[in-house]
C-alpha cells in the first residue's frame, strides 16, 4: 500500500525536525513528548525527559484514530503520577470507539504524552494531495469537528506543477487572522515544503495553536507515501506503520507479513472468520479482490474465511510457507454441523508466472496436510491459466487423485469466478 | 498514425533495462502478426553497448544495446516508445528524461512503488505535451497486429487461444495488469477480439486512467464497443460518468469495479492493489457500479456475469450490423524456446559433459553427493575432501590423516629443486602468479617428483610377478630400468630419513595391511648391502604406501594400476608441491628480486669454430 497513517507522535516529531529548516529558523518549538507502550520502561524515561516531572501534561493513545475527546480518552492538564495511572488502568484494555466513519474496537497500547500548552485560540489546518494539485485547508475555528463549520475554511489549490513560492499564500487566509496572518502563511509554507519533500500525503492539524507567537500543532494526523522511503530514511527517521486500529494482527497475519517483506513477491492474508469455510488461496491483487467479491456477492459474507494474494512469481519456499499458513488455519476445526469447507486455488491467466512453478510450493503443502484436510472434509477447485498452466493443471489433478482428497480443475476455458458457484452451488441472484 | 492510436505495425520501442525475455516476448509477437520489422529498436543498459541476440522466428538477430536514451534516438530516430524496466527508484527520473525528449510519445512504466508525487508530476508534463504514460505497477498492454508491450498477454499460446495476433472491435482497459490478460480471454470468448488492451495500473495515481483510453476509443471508428475493470478505491470511474453525461462517450461500454466486497470486511483491509482502498462512500465499488449503471454503463451484477453482458452486447451490435465480418489471417508457428520445452517434457538431447564427482545446479554445491556445508561440520579436512573428489569415497579417518601426512611432507624441498627454480625465475622475470607456478609444475614428471608413480609402478611389479627381492633388482637391471623411489644423497641405512620413517611408522601403526611396504624393504636390504644410501626414499615410501593404502581400501590390483597410470599418486606430490611454489613465488615478489640472468662462469662455452656443413 502506498498511503500509510503514522503516528501523532511520527507526524510531531518530524514537524520539530523539518519546520526550522524549512522556515530559515522562524517556526521553532521543542518537540516535548514521548510515546509510551505496554513494555516501556517509565524510570529511564522519566530520566531521558525531566520535563515529564516538572509540569502539567497531556496524554491520549496514539492509534490512527482520532475523536479521542469524544470517546473520553483525552487527559488533559495533568501531572506526571496521574498520568502514569491514566495509562496503567487502559493500557491492553479493549475499548470501543466512535468516528465519523463507524465504530471500531480494538485494543489500546501505545500512549502519547506531552507538554499540557494552555491557549485560548484553535486553529484548523490541513494540506490534502490530490492527482492534479495539493489543497490547502484553512479555519480559524479549530478543534472542533471541522464538517460542522466547513463553511469557515478557505482553500488554496497548489497546482502539481507550481512550488508554493508561486502562490499567495497570505492572499487567501482570513483578516480576521490580523497580525497573525503572516506567521501563519510562513507556518503553512513551511509545513507544504515538509509535505512535499517528506513525500506526506495527508497531513491534518486541529488544532493548532500559538506559544509565544509560534505556531503550534496541538494534534496531528498524518499520512506519508511509503513508495518513497527509499528517498525518506533519512527524514523520516525511524518509522514504523501501526496497523489500523481494531486491526490487530493475528500470529498467522503477522508471519505472511514477514514472508512479503523478505522479496519482492507479494504475499497478503487477512483472517476474517477464522470459523468460515471458505478459504481463498488466489493468485494475483486483482483476482484475488474478484474471488472474495464473488463470495459476498453470492451471499456468503459469513462463511468468507480471509482475503489473501500471493504475486510477483513468489518462490516455491515462499509458496508454500504460505499455504501451510492458510493449511493450518482452516483445518484447525471441523465445521460444528459436518459441512464441507472450501478451498479455492483461483487466480487469472498469468502473464509471465510460471503457473506449474508457483503450483509445486502449494502442493508440497497440500501433501503435508492430507490427513487434515480429509479429516475436516475439505474440497479443493482450482482455476488457473498461464505460462506451463497445463503441466500445472495437471498436477493437481494427479494429486487429487493420489491423496483421496476431491480436487477439481479448470482451466482459461472457464470464466475466472466459476469455481466460486460451483463450490456453493450456486449462483448470484439466486 | 491517428492521434487516438498508440501504435502501429511499424512501431519500434526502447527497453529500458536488460529484459531479453521481454523484448523476445514482443519479438514472438511481432513474428507472429507478421510484423516486417522487429518492435524493439534496441536495449537501454547504462551497464554496457553491443547487443543481445534474440530470435526472429528461427533466426537469430541482434538487438543493439545502448548507455543512454540519446544515444538510442540517435541511431533510430524512428522508435517513438520507451518501455521502462527500470526499478522504482529510478523509473520516475528515466521516465522524465524519456518524456523530455523530441522523439519518444510513449513511455510505459513497468515498476511497483513509484512515489506517488513523481508520478503526478509526470504525469501532468506528459500530458501538457500531449504525449502517453501507461503505468506505473503495470504489465503493460497490446495492439494485436501491432504491438505488444513486454510481458503483457502471457504466453504465444495464450495469444493464439485469444487471438491477439490480429485487431477484433473491442475496446478493453483494467486498472489490474494481472487481471488484464484474464479480460482479454474473456473478450476473446466472447467477442470478434480485442482491438487495443491496457492495464493502467493498481496505484493511487496511474499516470493515465480509465477514461482517457476510453476516450481514445471512442474516436476509433475501428472500436465498436468498450469493456473496462474498474477497482474500488479513488473517484477516477466518476470521469467515466461525467463523459457519458457530457456525450464524450457514446459507444457501448460494459463495465465492472472489483471489491464489493470492502464494505462487508473490516475497516482497513489492504488489498493487493495501492489504490484499492476505499477512503470516502463514493470510492466504494458499489457506489460506483450503481452510479455507472445509472448513467447507461452495461453493469453486470457480479464478477459473475461480465462476461454473459460482454457476449450480450456484443452480439446486439452484430444484429445490428455494426460489426463488420474480420479477416482471419492464418498466424506463423512460432518455434518454442528450448527451454520450454524442456519444461514440458517435448525434446530431450544427449549431454556433451559427464560429471560423476561433484554437482553445483541444486541449493547447495556437494562434492560426490556430500553437501559442502556438512563436509565442513563433520570435519572432513583437506584429506576428506581428496577422499570425495579423487577417489569419490567417504575415507576412512586414518587414509584422510595419511593423505594429509603427505602433503605437509611434499609442500617444499628449497629453492634448487628444479620446480621451485622455475618458479622463482619466472617470478623475477616479473610473470604473475599464474605463469610462476606453472612453469614450476611443468617440470614434475620422472625426473623431479615423477618418482612417486614410478616406484609405485615398479614395487608393485616385483610383488605381483613374486619375484624376490634380488630376482626383482636383477629384472630390473636386465631391462636397464633404475628402480625408482630407491636413493638418496645424504640419508643411508644409518641415517634413516625422519620423513620416511614417520610416513612407514604411520603406516604400520594404521593401516590395516602393507605389503608394498614390506617387500620394497625387503627390496632395500638388498641395495643397501651394495651401498648404505639406496634406501627407499620419500617419493619411493610415499608410492609403495599409497599402494598399500589403496589395497587397505579394498581396490583391485587392476584398478590400482589404472590409477598409476594416469598420473594418481603424482597428484599428492603437485598437490602438495604447489603450496611451496606459491611460497617462493611470494617471497619473490616480497623481496622485490630483479630479472634472473644466468651467470657466464656458470656455463661451458663449447661452440665449434664453423658448423658442419653439410652436402
Amino acid at each position: 500500500m502506498a498511503q500509510k497513517g503514522i503516528r501523532e507522535f511520527d507526524a510531531k516529531r518530524m514537524m520539530a525536525k523539518a519546520l526550522p529548516e524549512f522556515s530559515n529558523g522562524k517556526i521553532r518549538f521543542e518537540a516535548a513528548q514521548v510515546l509510551i507502550g505496554a513494555n516501556t520502561d517509565l524510570q529511564k524515561l522519566e530520566q531521558e525527559n525531566p520535563w515529564l516531572k516538572a509540569g502539567k501534561l497531556v496524554a491520549k493513545p496514539d492509534q490512527l484514530f482520532g475523536k479521542r475527546g469524544l470517546n473520553n480518552l483525552l487527559f488533559v492538564n495533568k501531572t506526571w503520577p496521574e498520568v502514569q495511572k491514566w495509562i496503567a488502568e487502559r493500557m491492553n484494555k479493549t475499548v470501543t470507539i466512535k468516528q465519523t466513519t463507524g465504530v471500531t474496537t480494538g485494543k489500546l497500547n501505545q500512549f502519547l504524552v506531552e507538554k499540557f500548552i494552555p491557549h485560548e485560540d484553535e486553529y484548523y489546518l490541513a494540506i490534502t494531495t490530490h492527482r492534479e494539485n495539493d489543497t490547502i485547508h484553512f479555519s480559524t475555528k479549530g478543534g472542533v469537528n471541522i464538517e460542522e463549520v466547513w463553511d469557515s475554511v478557505v482553500t488554496l489549490e497548489i497546482p502539481i506543477l507550481k512550488e508554493i513560492e508561486e502562490m499567495d499564500v497570505a492572499g487567501f487566509l482570513p483578516e480576521e487572522l490580523g497580525a497573525k496572518k503572516e506567521i501563519v502563511a510562513e507556518f503553512i509554507i513551511a509545513l507544504y515544503k515538509m509535505l512535499v519533500k517528506y513525500h506526506f500525503v495527508y497531513l491534518e492539524l486541529n488544532p493548532f495553536t500559538f506559544v509565544n507567537g509560534v505556531p503550534v500543532a496541538l494534534d496531528a494526523v498524518a499520512k506519508v507515501d511509503d513508495y518513497a522511503s527509499y528517498q525518506c530514511a533519512q527524514y523520516w527517521g525511524e518509522l514504523k506503520f501501526p496497523s489500523p486500529f481494531g486491526l490487530e494482527k493475528t500470529p498467522e497475519e503477522e508471519r505472511v507479513d514477514e514472508l512479503d517483506e523478505r522479496t519482492g513477491a507479494s504475499l497478503k492474508l487477512t483472517i476474517l472468520n477464522p470459523a468460515g469455510r471458505i478459504w481463498n488461496l488466489v493468485a494475483g491483487g486483482g483476482a484475488s479482490v474478484i474471488y472474495a467479491d464473488t463470495v459476498v456477492d453470492l451471499g456468503y459474507t459469513k462463511e468468507l474465511a480471509n482475503y489473501g494474494e500471493y504475486s510477483g512469481d513468489p518462490s516455491q519456499e515462499l509458496t508454500y510457507a504460505y499455504t501451510k499458513t492458510v493449511l493450518d488455519l482452516m483445518t484447525r476445526q471441523k465445521d460444528p454441523e459436518g459441512r464441507p469447507k472450501y478451498l479455492l486455488i483461483g487466480g487469472g491467466i498469468a502473464n509471465f508466472t510460471d503457473v506449474a512453478k508457483t503450483f509445486t510450493g502449494i502442493v508440497q503443502a497440500i501433501k503435508e496436510y492430507q490427513q487434515k484436510l480429509k479429516e475436516t472434509n475439505v474440497k479443493i477447485y482450482v482455476r488457473r491459466g498461464g505460462p506451463n498452466y497445463v503441466e500445472g493443471l495437471n498436477i493437481m489433478k494427479d494429486l487429487g487423485t493420489k491423496l483421496g482428497i476431491p480436487i477439481e480443475v479448470y482451466g482459461p476455458e472457464t470464466h475466472m469466478t466459476k469455481i466460486v458457484s460451483m463450490a456453493l452451488g450456486k449462483k448470484v441472484g439466486e | 498514425m491517428k492521434n487516438y492510436e498508440l501504435f502501429d505495425r511499424n512501431t519500434r520501442a526502447f527497453i529500458y533495462g536488460a529484459q531479453e525475455k521481454a523484448a523476445q516476448r514482443m519479438l514472438d509477437f511481432d513474428y507472429l502478426c507478421k510484423r516486417d520489422i522487429p518492435s524493439v529498436a534496441g536495449f537501454i543498459t547504462p551497464t554496457g553497448g553491443g547487443y543481445y541476440k534474440l530470435f526472429w522466428g528461427t533466426k537469430e538477430i541482434r538487438i543493439p544495446r545502448y548507455i543512454t536514451l540519446a544515444e538510442a534516438i540517435k541511431a533510430n530516430p524512428d522508435a517513438d516508445v520507451m518501455v521502462n524496466f527500470a526499478s522504482e527508484r529510478s523509473c520516475a527520473e528515466l521516465t522524465m528524461e524519456a518524456v523530455e525528449t523530441e522523439n519518444i510519445r510513449t513511455i510505459i512504466m513497468i515498476a511497483e512503488g513509484v512515489p506517488q508525487r513523481d508520478v503526478r508530476k509526470i504525469a501532468k508534463i506528459a500530458r501538457e505535451k500531449g504525449k502517453w504514460i501507461i503505468g506505473p505497477a503495470t504489465v503493460g498492454g497490446i495492439k494485436p497486429g501491432c504491438f505488444k508491450i513486454g510481458n503483457a498477454a502471457g504466453t504465444i499460446q495464450n495469444i493464439r487461444d485469444t487471438k491477439l495476433y490480429r485487431p477484433g472491435s473491442v475496446g478493453f482497459v483494467s486498472v489490474s495488469g494481472g487481471l488484464s490478460n484474464e479480460g482479454y480471454n474473456i473478450v476473446a470468448r466472447n467477442t470478434d477480439g480485442i482491438y487495443e488492451g491496457y492495464a493502467v495500473g493498481g496505484d493511487v495515481y496511474p499516470a493515465t486512467t480509465l477514461i482517457d483510453h476510453l476516450l481514445r476509443y471512442e474516436q476509433n471508428p475501428k472500436i465498436k464497443m468498450m469493456v473496462a475493470l474498474g477497482e474500488v478505491g479513488g473517484k477516477d470511474e466518476y470521469q467515466i460518468i461525467q463523459a457519458i453525461e457530457e456525450k464524450k462517450l457514446t459507444k457501448p461500454l460494459v463495465m465492472w469495479v472489483t471489491g464489493t466486497c470492502a464494505e462487508m470486511l473490516p475497516n482497513g483491509v489492504q488489498f493487493g492493489h495501492a489504490g484499492a482502498n476505499a477512503d470516502g462512500k463514493d470510492d466504494t465499488a458499489k457506489a460506483k457500479n450503481t452510479a455507472l449503471r445509472k448513467a447507461g454503463v452495461i453493469v453486470p451484477n457480479s464478477f459473475e456475469d461480465y462476461d454473459q453482458k460482454i457476449k450480450e452486447t456484443f452480439e446486439k451490435l452484430q444484429a445490428d450490423g455494426k460489426i463488420e465480418k474480420l479477416a482471419e489471417p492464418t498466424p506463423p508457428n512460432v518455434p518454442m524456446d528450448y527451454s520450454q520445452a524442456v519444461a514440458e517434457g517435448l525434446v530431450r538431447k544427449p549431454t556433451n559433459f559427464i560429471s560423476t564427482i561433484c554437482d553445483e545446479t541444486g541449493e547447495i554445491h556437494n562434492y560426490c553427493g556430500v553437501p559442502i556445508d556438512q563436509v565442513i561440520k563433520e570435519k572432513y579436512g583437506i584429506g576428506g575432501v581428496l577422499g570425495l573428489l579423487w577417489f569419490k569415497k567417504k575415507l576412512p579417518q586414518y587414509a584422510r590423516d595419511f593423505i594429509e601426512l603427505v602433503i605437509q611432507i611434499v609442500a617444499d624441498h628449497g629453492p634448487a629443486v628444479s620446480g621451485a627454480h622455475n618458479t622463482i625465475v619466472t617470478a623475477r622475470a616479473g610473470k604473475g602468479l599464474i605463469e610462476s607456478i606453472i612453469s614450476g609444475i611443468v617440470t614434475i614428471g620422472p625426473r623431479f617428483g615423477g618418482a612417486v608413480n614410478g616406484a609405485a609402478q615398479h614395487f608393485s611389479w616385483g610383488l605381483e610377478h613374486n619375484l624376490e627381492p634380488r630376482e626383482f633388482i636383477d629384472q630390473m637391471k636386465k631391462k636397464n630400468v633404475r628402480v625408482q623411489g630407491i636413493g638418496h644423497r645424504i640419508h643411508s641405512i644409518d641415517n634413516p630419513d625422519e620423513r620416511c620413517e614417520i610416513m612407514m611408522n604411520f603406516a604400520k601403526d594404521h593401516f590395516p595391511k602393507h605389503p608394498l611396504l614390506d617387500y620394497a624393504l625387503s627390496v632395500q636390504a638388498v641395495t643397501t648391502m651394495k651401498k648404505n644410501t639406496l634406501i627407499l626414499n620419500v617419493d619411493g615410501t610415499i608410492g609403495v604406501l599409497f599402494v598399500d593404502l589403496l589395497k587397505s581400501l579394498n581396490y583391485e590390483d587392476e584398478e590400482i594400476k589404472e590409477m598409476i597410470d594416469m598420473g594418481f599418486f603424482n597428484a599428492f606430490f603437485i598437490i602438495g608441491r604447489t603450496m611451496g611454489f606459491m611460497g617462493h613465488y611470494f617471497d619473490q615478489k616480497r623481496l622485490k628480486t630483479p630479472l634472473y640472468r644466468h651467470p657466464w662462469d656458470d656455463i661451458l662455452y663449447d661452440v665449434p669454430s664453423k658448423p658442419e656443413e653439410v652436402k
